[in-house]
């Protein structure tokens, strides 16, 4: 269906099926108790931000899980087209579609030109030609493209890029009617509007930013899928696995590997488009080279290369993010209240500096274990997980492993 | 002419610390072949054992003085140093005024035992995986490091001082004839420069003139044939790791006074030091101690008012464009040598 295998299209199902419940699946608990102030993820900010990021790795994913290529770079793209859809709210209106397709565009231009420079290389000098183009295009958006004084202020430097009541807006007006700035709304549909559902104690909210988005993330998977399962797929796989033989055999990668370069680039921009579209601010920080290594992490965490990882990885990290960065002191005393005193000041003292603001430590942390043990990310560990579990009839464990073990070394050879 | 030596001086003590930095992911590239993303969090951990050595050396007895009081009313709480009670307040003040240089002594041991348990504990059982896990795995650590030295000295900068006697400035151009007040440089960047040549000498004569550094050297070129000679080269290679960190982290105990520790120093360094290596080339010691000089004297050039009212903003991206220009027009790097990392 809809030009997919079964298999795949179960999958996608899937997907959609947590797209559009996820004001559900987020919200297990009921409003106003301790462990939905801990763990409800059904609001809007952060819903978008799932799919958002789900945008960005998929398209990561693309360039990475597909050719093999590591890119330290992409937080540049994610950059750009924030600054780009801000730019269109800016001068033309509040209308999304606008500022989402000129984010795409620009992305799209700025990735051919880093990586038609960039894939003359490959291997590390790739990698670390990304990151150099990367950090360049931060110092610029920090320092001289965003000098307030100056008549080329295209990003507003440390401030970051903000709507402005004396804004032209052509086809909008400058301020609303009382005199306040204009929101975001998709033909009239403002991205903050929420239907908020009561049932019993559970609250459930239901936010038209993060649908748009969600349809935006459906769309950009099923390309994804798309793109996996075409020619086009399986020559940046053979990119991967030995580039050197397909020169031999007389084929140009070059356009492929730009290709993907130039596609995951766009998905960069799409992301970076959506979050100027949630909320119309972008700043430089966006672009900083500690940016791309988290997009770099979310695609580890949930497994380079597969459909659905770059999803998880993505989920996964900002729901932990959210989490961990909530847990303090006093919900640790709460929590191991049950223990002796002695060993619950002990054990929250241990715990300290991995909740909170120390939330980046068990994050590396657990990237650490990910690269070590566990290559393939959640999916792998899925797979091992229900391996265990049910056990596999076809194929003994020893076959099975032997497969892991190539899939690793074929991964980033 | 002043204002351009005074530019090349500025610009040699950033040029140190890079030449310093790239000396070390040099060192481990060309034995292990491993591309060390945590090799800026080394660094940074070195600026943080200058720090340390200071605390220590500061840690205090209060008595409390019945004759004073303070604004309170309350007793005057007098603090004296462990140090200037042991040795008496003239060697206790000058230890503690000398903290940043004792840092040294203070950090070789560290940083040899870090690299050790590094090499050994974690980038071993990477040798056979992919460069991209090497990266991977190096950049979770440099993560990983980075929020530990967070958690236990905050996120702030802690100034560090340079001895009472290296601090302030000292009027250069006097020295080599031009006027004075014309070229007015800071005691300490004199002496960092300096610590970073002798450094950089120290590492090139130990690989030069001793048979340890030449059965390195060898490895370096073929780490097979010199397994078959019956040598252990994957231990001589773990010292080598041991040693580099050794550099980096006496490049960070020095630069401490200079610009104050703080969490993330090393990862503003390294992206410009991976710069450094790959303009270098991957793999030449020399190349990465030229390189180094060459961009730090660049951006400081680069970031002179007449340069930037040419071409506005030049100073922060010119070490890019320069390292772009020298990939795409001489993928090897300055001194690279044929063969390494070359597609």
């Amino acid at each position: 269906m809809l030009g997919l295998t079964k298999k795949d299209f179960t999958l996608f199902m899937v997907v959609l099926a947590m797209v559009a419940l996820a004001p559900f699946i987020l919200n297990p608990f009921p409003q106003g108790s301790s462990l939905a102030q801990m763990f409800n993820a059904g609001y809007p900010d952060l819903m978008q931000r799932f799919v958002i990021f789900g945008i960005l790795v998929i398209g990561f994913n693309i360039l990475f899980g597909l050719t093999g290529y590591l890119s330290f770079g992409h937080a540049a793209f994610l950059g750009v087209g924030s600054y780009s859809a801000v730019w269109m709210f800016k001068l033309l209106g509040m209308n999304v579609i606008p500022g989402i397709l000129l984010s795409m565009v620009v992305a799209g231009i700025f990735a051919l030109a880093i990586g038609y420079v960039s894939l003359r290389r490959s291997g590390i000098y790739f990698s670390i030609l990304t990151l150099a183009f990367a950090q360049m295009s931060y110092n610029l958006a920090y320092s001289v493209l965003g000098n307030p004084t100056s008549n080329f202020n295209l990003t507003n430097g440390e401030t970051g890029l903000q709507l402005l009541l004396t804004d032209p807006r052509v086809l909008g007006q400058s301020t609303t009617a009382d005199g306040s700035l204009p929101v975001t709304n998709f033909f009239g549909i403002a991205m903050r509007d929420s239907y908020e559902l009561r049932l019993g104690d559970w609250l459930f909210t239901f936010n038209a930013g993060y649908y748009l988005c969600g349809i935006i993330m459906l769309i950009s998977f099923y390309i994804s899928i798309r793109i996996f399962r075409s020619p086009f797929g399986m020559m940046l796989r053979a990119v991967k696995s030995n580039q050197q033989r397909m020169n031999y055999t007389g084929l140009n990668t070059k356009p492929y590997t730009l290709a993907a370069f130039v596609i995951s680039g766009i998905y960069a921009g799409l992301a970076g488009g959506l979050l100027s579209s949630m909320d119309p601010l972008a700043g430089a920080e966006r672009m900083h080279w500690t940016a791309s290594g988290e997009i770099v992490i979310m695609a580890i965490l949930g497994g380079v290369g597969t459909l659905i990882g770059p999803i998880l990885g993505a989920g996964f990290n900002e729901y932990f993010k959210n989490i961990l960065s909530k847990i303090n002191d006093g919900v640790l005393h709460q929590w191991l209240g049950f223990l002796p005193d002695g060993v619950e000041d002990f054990l929250v003292t241990i715990i300290h500096p991995f909740v909170g603001k120390g939330w980046h430590l068990t994050l590396g942390l657990l990237f650490m274990v990910v690269i070590i043990f566990l290559p393939g990310g959640l999916v792998e560990g899925g797979k091992r997980l229900g391996r265990m579990i049910f056990g596999n009839p076809k194929r003994s464990t020893a076959e099975a492993e032997a497969d892991a073990a190539e899939q690793r070394n074929t991964a980033a050879e | 002419m002043d204002q351009i030596i005074l530019q090349f001086l500025n610009g040699l003590d950033k040029g140190s610390a890079y030449a310093l930095i790239a000396l070390g992911l040099t060192l481990i590239f060309g034995t292990l072949g491993v591309v060390n993303f945590a090799h800026g969090a080394l660094f940074m951990i070195g600026a943080f054992c200058a720090v340390t050595l200071q605390r220590i050396l500061t840690l205090s007895t209060i008595v409390e003085d019945p004759t004073k009081t303070d604004f309170l009313g309350n007793p005057a709480k007098i603090s004296t140093p462990y140090v200037e009670s042991w040795f008496g307040p003239e060697v206790g003040a000058t230890l503690i005024d000398w903290s940043v240089p004792l840092a040294i002594l203070f950090a070789i041991p560290i940083m040899v035992a870090i690299g050790f348990i590094m090499e050994r504990g974690l980038i071993k059982h990477f040798y056979k995986r992919p460069h991209a896990d090497q990266i991977l795995v190096t950049f979770g650590l440099a993560i990983v490091l980075q929020e530990v030295i967070k958690a236990f000295y905050g996120a702030n900068p802690i100034p560090t001082g340079a001895p009472e006697a290296f601090r302030g400035s000292f009027d250069f151009g006097v020295l080599i004839g031009f006027d004075p007040n014309a070229i007015i440089y800071p005691y300490w960047r004199m002496v960092y420069f300096a610590f970073a040549a002798v450094i950089i000498g120290a590492v090139f004569a130990f690989l030069q003139f001793t048979t340890f550094g030449m059965v390195v050297r060898a490895g370096m070129a073929d780490r097979e044939t010199v397994g078959l000679l019956g040598i252990n080269i994957d231990r001589r290679f773990t010292i080598m790791f041991g040693i580099a960190a050794a550099v980096a982290g006496l490049a960070g105990v020095m630069y401490a006074p200079i610009n104050s520790p703080n969490y993330h120093m090393g990862m503003d360094f390294l992206v410009l030091s991976f710069v450094v290596v790959v303009v270098g080339g991957m793999g030449s010691l020399p190349g990465a101690v030229l390189a180094g000089f060459l961009l730090g004297i660049l951006e400081a050039f680069a970031s002179m008012n007449e340069v930037k009212a040419i071409v506005p903003g030049i100073d922060q991206i010119i070490i890019y464009v320069v390292a772009i220009i020298i990939i795409l027009a001489r993928p090897r790097g300055l001194m690279g040598r044929r063969g390494v990392m070359e597609e």
